[in-house]
């Protein structure tokens, strides 16, 4: 008999090797030459490298999956559903880091431990989107959220970006807590923190109802996953972080963590506790609703853009969560899509948001960008489209997202949930449109800084080309998103 | 002579669980309290599970609480630090202090 078995590790290749190489660039940081101009130079290196990292990994992710696999005692799970999501999320990890260079260098904050921090960051979300078991569910998440503590108070000299740290933290531990609280009921309740023993063992009790105990645990369970995505009414949190963070982690935080967390979120809600939908439907449904409307009415009194694409990314995750309600993988797919939308918009929104600056100070006031059409005319456009995609105009990307997820809760027959959510989207169209109309209607006041910088450029026409040209390749995502969709239902 | 069970362990966490809970609404003082309560909260789980483990006659609940007692050391240590530059940046702690951000 062998003394030791070496376990089969393929399956977790893409975040063994995210591990090594983010404890090596944080090596290759530390011994290069200090002082404040190698320091830029020191950071501007790992920056390249983190993003070729993720890009690697990202190759490895592709390479690795196709099917359903195991490790670590089945507590890893790698199919197509993870696999879509890893590539969502490291796509989202790279731009922002990408973005993120000519604003640390400004604030003067370029410090190599930023990259360092979001490759981490983006290891805790493959562990998260991967995870099949409790263990494994807390482990990732912990290991995301402690990289995004520390990133959202990075510009330490500033009060506000160190107060929205400290507000992040507080309110994560505590959904943290809610979480495991809600893991340790449902473990003692069943015996089992695996995901597959737990959907064995409800599988066939549909009709009975579990005991007080474990719905108990399942809904802690879902108030720390629904603080994680910023659902309503766990949402507190979300507009003084992404106000007070710095506004490349705010463009990271609104993307990367909050594609892992709704991964995360369909996987428990589908996979251990499919087979009591009856149970935790009602209070999705209570939540999808909730999120809409506030994001749709929260935001139409803001003055702060960051402000209001908090309230905006509330209001989206709302969206998403009514392809949960539904759960099936009509829902499901449609989750998938809307992610995938989701990301462009978003990250083309922050990359011109960063684009706001005067004399080499950043600006966040929306009315800062009257005249935008004049000054930037081409940056000024991509917002539009932007905020066109967003407001869910065809043929833009973002209608394709909302014309899936309304698909899904109509065969569905949840009618209510389409209505309120159309309603909201109308809403929500008025302070994207007043956006546009600041931008291309307002008088120029005082300009704002020229050029932007190639990077920003080269982000803004790839995201503003895919939010663009989104139906020519709505098949392929479609049907990448439906095989998805199936894998998970398969299992 | 009264018999410790689940029950009476489950109840202790519990209690400690929605003190912890209450301690990070309530305080209206110090930032440091806060960590406490949430230290309170991680501990109250690893009764729970360490209690259902005991019960279960299974391992898996014990290592769930040996990875939550090394998270929580994590977790106190980065929510320090951040308090830490918190305080450098604005001379005080005091929870009604936390205000530079309204909605």
């Amino acid at each position: 008999m062998p003394i030791a078995q070496v376990p089969n590790l393929m399956p977790a290749l893409p975040e063994i090797f995210l591990a090594c190489a983010a404890m090596a660039l944080l090596m290759l940081g530390v011994f290069q030459k200090p002082g404040p101009e190698e320091e830029i130079k020191t950071a501007r290196l790992i920056s390249y490298l983190s993003v070729t990292t993720l890009v690697l990994a990202l190759l490895l992710v592709l390479t690795v999956s196709g099917e359903r696999l195991l490790a670590f005692g089945g507590m890893f799970v790698v199919d197509p559903f993870a696999m879509f999501f890893k590539v969502l999320a490291l796509i989202a990890s790279a731009t922002a880091i990408v973005i993120s260079r000519q604003y640390l260098e400004i604030q003067d904050i370029a410090r190599f431990e930023f990259p360092v921090l979001i490759v981490l960051a983006t290891l805790g979300m493959m562990m998260m989107i991967s995870a099949n078991d409790l263990i494994a569910l807390y482990l990732g998440l912990e290991l995301q959220s402690l990289c995004l503590y520390v990133v959202a108070a990075f510009q330490k000299d500033d009060a506000r970006s160190t107060e929205a740290g400290l507000k992040y933290f507080v309110l994560g531990a505590l959904a943290s807590g809610m979480l495991l609280y809600g893991c340790s009921l449902v473990y003692g309740f069943t015996g089992t923190t695996g995901f597959e023993g737990l959907a064995t063992q409800f599988h066939g009790a549909a009709g009975k109802s579990p005991s007080v105990g474990l719905v108990i645990g399942i809904v802690f369970i879902l108030a720390g996953l629904a603080f994680k995505v910023s659902a309503v009414p766990f949402h507190m949190w979300t507009p003084d972080v992404y106000e007070g963070a710095p506004t490349p982690v705010t463009a990271f935080f609104s993307v990367a963590p909050k594609i892992a967390a709704i991964a995360l979120f369909v996987r428990v809600m589908v996979g251990p506790f499919g087979d009591l939908v009856a149970q935790w439907q009602q209070i999705v449904i209570f939540i999808s609703i909730a999120s809409m409307l506030l994001g749709a009415f929260a935001a139409i009194n803001q003055h702060n853009i960051k402000r209001l694409m908090a309230y905006s990314s509330i209001g989206h995750v709302g969206f998403a969560l009514i392809g949960l309600a539904v759960g099936d993988a009509v829902g499901v797919r449609a989750i998938l899509v809307y992610m995938a939308i989701y990301l462009f918009m978003t990250i083309g929104t922050f990359t011109c948001i960063l684009c706001m600056r005067r004399n080499n100070r950043m600006v966040e006031e929306i009315d800062d960008l009257a005249g935008f059409s004049k000054s930037h005319p081409m940056v000024a456009l991509a917002m539009a489209v932007f905020m066109f995609s967003m407001a869910g105009i065809p043929p833009l990307a973002g209608f394709f997202g909302k014309f899936y997820i309304f698909l899904a809760a109509i065969e569905a027959q949840l009618y209510t949930l389409a209505i309120i959510g159309v309603l909201s989207s109308v809403v929500a169209a008025f302070y994207y449109l007043r956006i546009i109309k600041v931008m291309y209607f307002d008088e120029l006041t005082d300009s704002l800084d020229k050029p932007i910088g190639r990077e920003m450029a080269a982000v803004l026409v790839g995201t503003g080309l895919v939010v663009l040209l989104f139906f020519g390749f709505l098949a392929p995502v479609v049907s990448g998103a439906e095989g998805a969709a199936a894998a998970l239902f398969a299992g | 002579m009264l018999e410790i069970g689940l029950s009476h362990y489950l109840t202790l966490a519990a209690v400690l669980f929605t003190l912890g809970f209450f301690g990070i609404f309530l305080n209206r003082k110090n930032v440091i309290i806060i960590l406490m309560s949430i230290e309170l909260m991680l501990l109250a789980v690893n009764i729970n599970l360490v209690a259902f483990s005991v019960e279960l006659g299974d391992l898996v609940g014990q290592v769930f609480a040996m990875f939550v007692l090394t998270v929580a050391a994590a977790e106190a240590a980065i929510g320090l630090a951040i308090l830490v530059v918190y305080f450098r940046n604005r001379g005080t702690i005091e929870v009604e202090d936390i205000n530079l951000m309204k909605g």
